[in-house]
């Protein structure tokens, strides 16, 4: 069996410091180690954006990243949007809008739509869809992901305007 | 409570609901939006193992001897098992007879037994410290394969000279039983008139034959299976599972261990659309669990395995005859269907037969239906099991008769629609039906009528029937003292029954949605529950949970009886209020007065008749691009008769997921074969599922016809939707280039192909 290694990196606001095999995924370590079980797994190998997480930045397939690459870097999960009381306006308007249905996807989808609103405030309905092209819902159809995304960027940007 | 089979003939004129029709918000959906939803892949215990499954490289092959030797010596490896260390079946197989046989199969399915009959099929599973040392594990198993041809095509596996994949496999020929080794283990067949006659009748007669591929339920959860073999001789499951009992069941027959000693807990489900009935995993867990010093072990499948392993549909082969007078009647029609069942008998093809012509009245039928053997993976239910391509390949005849008799082609369907007390090919008659309301409906919206706006694009139309499920629920409820309901029932909630449950609750109890929270019970704590299948919940454990209702109700007017001293006639309960002598009452006041010195808890079990079959009318407008045979979908309208939508923005979920799972279907969705028969896509990259920029934005319109077998109307919405999309869209492509499809999917390549052959190939 491998040694493990240690690796230091910022998850969700806080230093962590952790030991895992060179072989492991980030995935596996967030969910089966740090018991960050809200990023879901799905199919494991790149395809279905379920295990979506924000690293440095930039939106990722967790399954497809090394856990040993984080080293020194920040990853924000599910977890790590969830305020402490209440919940994120994409999170609320995925519930207003019904956007889940089994829910195995929507953490994904969160990840995936935040990451997206980081970047593009003002998306159109093309520029959403093409972006949420990584995350696979067998449920829904997208069509009400696609109204509860596009909702949350409206409300984003009303209140973005009142704080200016 | 005793339990009942409801059955009374429920009186829908000038119903009014105060929370039955609205969408309130589930507030256990927070959990599925933070990440804090518990789903089987979530699964964590305390010293638990991990488990992987060796499969089997060969589509069909004689297991010639399995070393697991190395394999056990491995450090952190604990437990290695194959087919010999389940319990010996011979005598309960032959005690079950005909039901033995698919004992036996299920078994064989679950590890192989003398012979592997499909690529993937489980061989051997490894309990071991870390999922990456079972892995490592699984290569150490050393497997001697001896070869034998495969077969995965089902026309040349229902050949005389193909290989025989079961020695022991006799026809069952409508009935009887044939004496000769073979494929085929079924002929089922619907009769009415007389077909000859009927097409004799015809002004058109039209036949045409179309293939389908083999499609997978493509749920994101992968089937998983947690499990602890306590030394006490409990055995605890956690597992993705639409039916907390069939997993109780199945495992109990399986492993020979009394359904007493097995406890299934549910969980939040990842996706199941009926590919998540039968048990995979659960066995091979439990028996490592026990193997291993009873450690609990967990098992997750990878999507390839998923692909390659779990039960997918039926690939079909289908002959349809069809013919019209040029009024637009259809003088008869005869279909001939082939599914392939996989390794193992039980494809859908009954439900294909029995579903197929069932929207339309046609005196003179005929029907054949053929279950195929073939080297794949055994089928499953999936979404209106067997459904979508047989009304593909009827619905398709019908808009090339239209076309040839020149009639529009939702006239030509309300020409020939069925209506109340039109005859079922089952024979059966219809009770109150909505198919003609889902037309009149659809030529209604403005989509049918909107003109088209470019070159290369078309609309089509197509109808469908699925007759939805009823089945075993049973519910339990107990009043709190604020007034609330605690309910509880044995269905597992794959995507807001909780919800639509409380509902019904809260509308017999005249409280709000709020006012109920509705759980899922493991098998310990409530009355059989059959699976979550067949769109039966909202129907079936409906039922369960109004009979609670009502005995609530009479249990509080019994008890208001007593405290006033009135007879019981004068503690009336109507609209949501108790009227006690001239006394009102809402049912939360009554319910905290009543409820504190004697708590009040009441439960019921149901096996309702009344199933309400659905029917549904889409339009499709696509465009086509004739250098590649691309097809986009540019705009989806989905009208479906649902009886009473419960909670309609759900029921318009359910309608925009299952028809974006017929888009899958109809363009993209394919087992694809190499000669050896080894599965070639097996992931979610090559095997395409529809995503977010391949569909556009569905519109589902929502006809309520209500079942005059429910309480409140309901006849299931979740599958219904699935079935007209690939003939729908295939009706609009032949509106847009002029070609017609006859094969699933009609992905880029076989349409250019058509394109080509059309000579319309634009130079």
């Amino acid at each position: 069996m491998p040694s493990k290694i240690p690796v230091n990196a910022i998850i969700n606001n806080e230093l962590i410091q952790f030991y895992c095999e060179p072989r492991q995924s980030l995935l596996e370590v967030l969910r089966d180690d740090l018991n960050l079980t809200g990023t879901k797994q799905g199919c494991n190998n790149g395809n279905c954006g379920a295990c979506s997480v924000i690293l440095d930045g930039m939106l990722v397939n967790s399954c497809l990243v090394l856990a040993v690459e984080i080293e020194g870097k920040s990853v924000t999960t599910i977890e790590g949007i969830t305020p402490k009381e209440g919940l994120h306006i994409l999170q609320q308007k995925f519930l207003e809008h019904n956007a889940q249905q089994c829910g195995i996807c929507a953490p994904g989808f969160i990840m995936a739509a935040k990451a997206l609103l980081d970047r593009n405030p003002d998306p159109t309905e093309e520029q959403v869809r093409r972006w949420l092209a990584g995350n696979l819902c067998r449920c829904t159809g997208y069509v009400k992901i696609v109204q509860a995304v596009l909702d949350a960027a409206s409300c984003l940007r009303n209140s973005t305007q009142v704080e200016r | 409570m005793i339990a009942r089979a409801p059955s009374r003939k429920q009186n829908h004129k000038d119903k009014k609901f105060r929370v039955i029709g609205t969408s309130p918000i589930r507030s256990g959906d927070i959990d599925k939006v933070t990440g804090q939803a518990i789903y089987g892949i979530d699964t964590h215990l305390p010293g638990m193992l991990y488990g992987a499954v060796l499969r089997s490289p060969h589509a069909h092959a004689r297991i010639l001897s399995i070393n697991c030797l190395e394999a056990e010596m491995m450090p952190g490896v604990k437990a290695v098992i194959t087919s010999a260390d389940f319990p010996d079946l011979t005598k309960q197989i032959i005690s079950l007879g005909e039901e033995g046989a698919s004992l036996q199969y299920q078994t064989d399915n679950i590890l192989a037994r003398d012979k592997v009959l499909y690529y993937g099929h489980a061989v051997a599973a490894v309990a071991a410290t870390s999922l990456h040392i079972a892995t490592e594990a699984l290569q150490k198993i050393n497997v001697t394969y001896e070869d034998i041809p495969p077969v995965v095509d089902i026309r040349k596996a229902m050949d005389g000279g193909a290989p025989v994949i079961h020695s022991n496999l006799r026809t069952d020929e409508l009935g009887k039983k044939s004496n000769n080794p073979t494929n085929i283990a079924s002929h089922v067949q619907f009769k009415s008139g007389n077909p000859e006659k009927g097409f004799s009748q015809a002004s058109v007669v039209v036949e045409r034959e179309f293939n389908t591929a083999t499609v997978h339920q493509g749920y994101i959860e992968p089937q998983n299976a947690t499990a602890l073999f306590s030394a006490n001789g409990q055995l605890s499951i956690w597992c993705s599972t639409q039916g907390v009992f069939s997993v109780r069941d199945q495992v109990s027959e399986i492993l020979q261990i009394p359904v007493k000693y097995i406890r299934v807990y549910p969980l939040e489900v990842g996706g199941a659309f009926g590919g998540k009935n039968r048990v995979y995993l659960e066995p091979l867990a439990a028996l490592l669990s026990k193997k291993s010093g009873h450690k609990p072990v967990k098992i997750v499948m990878s999507h390839n395995e998923v692909l390659t392993a779990t039960g997918p549909t039926s690939a079909s082969y289908i002959q349809i005859k069809m013919g019209a007078d040029n009024k637009g009647q259809i003088t008869a029609a005869t279909a001939w269907l082939a599914y392939a069942a996989g390794a193992f008998p039980g494809s859908s093809v009954e439900t294909a037969a029995a579903c197929i012509f069932a929207p339309y009245r046609i005196d003179n039928i005929l029907i054949d239906g053929y279950d195929v053997v073939v080297n794949r993976p055994w089928t499953a239910s999936y979404r209106a099991p067997g459904v979508s391509n047989a009304v593909f390949a009827c619905e398709v005849v019908i808009d090339e008769l239209c076309e040839r008799l020149a009639i529009d082609p939702l006239d030509f369907r309300c020409i020939n629609g069925v209506k109340e007390g039109d005859q079922r090919t089952n024979g059966l008659r219809y009770d109150r039906i909505g198919f003609q309301e889902t037309l009149e409906t659809a030529k209604n919206q403005p989509h049918y009528t909107a003109p088209l706006l470019g070159p290369h694009q078309g609309r089509g139309v197509a109808s469908g029937f699925w007759s939805n499920g009823g089945g075993r629920s049973s519910a339990s409820a107990s009043i709190n003292l604020d007034g609330t309901v605690n309910l509880a029932t044995g269905s597992v909630d794959l995507t807001g029954t909780r919800m639509s449950l409380s509902m019904q609750l809260a509308e017999t109890l005249g409280i709000q949605a709020d006012d109920v929270r509705t759980s899922t019970a493991d098998t310990d704590f409530i009355g059989y529950t059959d699976g979550t299948w067949g769109s039966r919940t909202s129907f079936s454990t409906g039922w369960a949970v109004y009979e609670v209702g009502r005995q609530l109700i009479y249990a509080l007017r019994k008890r208001a009886a007593d405290l006033w001293q009135l007879p019981l006639k004068h503690v009336k309960f109507s609209e949501g209020i108790f009227t006690i002598g001239n006394q009102k009452f809402t049912f939360k006041e009554l319910a905290s007065r009543l409820c504190e010195d004697y708590p009040l808890s009441v439960n019921t079990s149901v096996s309702p008749d009344g199933v309400g079959p659905a029917f549904a009318t889409h339009i499709v407008d696509v465009e086509v691009d004739p250098e590649t045979g691309q097809v986009k979908i540019l705009r989806y309208t989905a009208v479906q008769d649902v009886g009473k939508a419960i909670h309609p923005a759900y029921v318009e979920g359910q309608i925009q997921g299952a028809v974006t799972q017929g888009i899958g279907w109809a363009l993209n969705e394919e087992y694809i074969y190499d000669e050896a028969g080894r599965m070639l896509n097996t992931s979610y990259l090559d095997y395409r599922i529809p995503t977010c920029p391949d569909v556009p934005s569905i519109t589902p319109v929502i006809v309520e016809a209500p079942n005059p077998g429910h309480p409140y109307g309901v006849r299931g919405a979740g599958e219904m939707s699935i079935v007209p999309p690939p003939a729908a869209i295939a009706n609009a492509i032949h509106a847009a280039v002029g070609v017609r499809m006859n094969t699933l999917p009609m992905s880029p390549a076989r349409l250019l192909e058509a394109i080509w052959n059309k000579g319309l190939h634009s130079d």
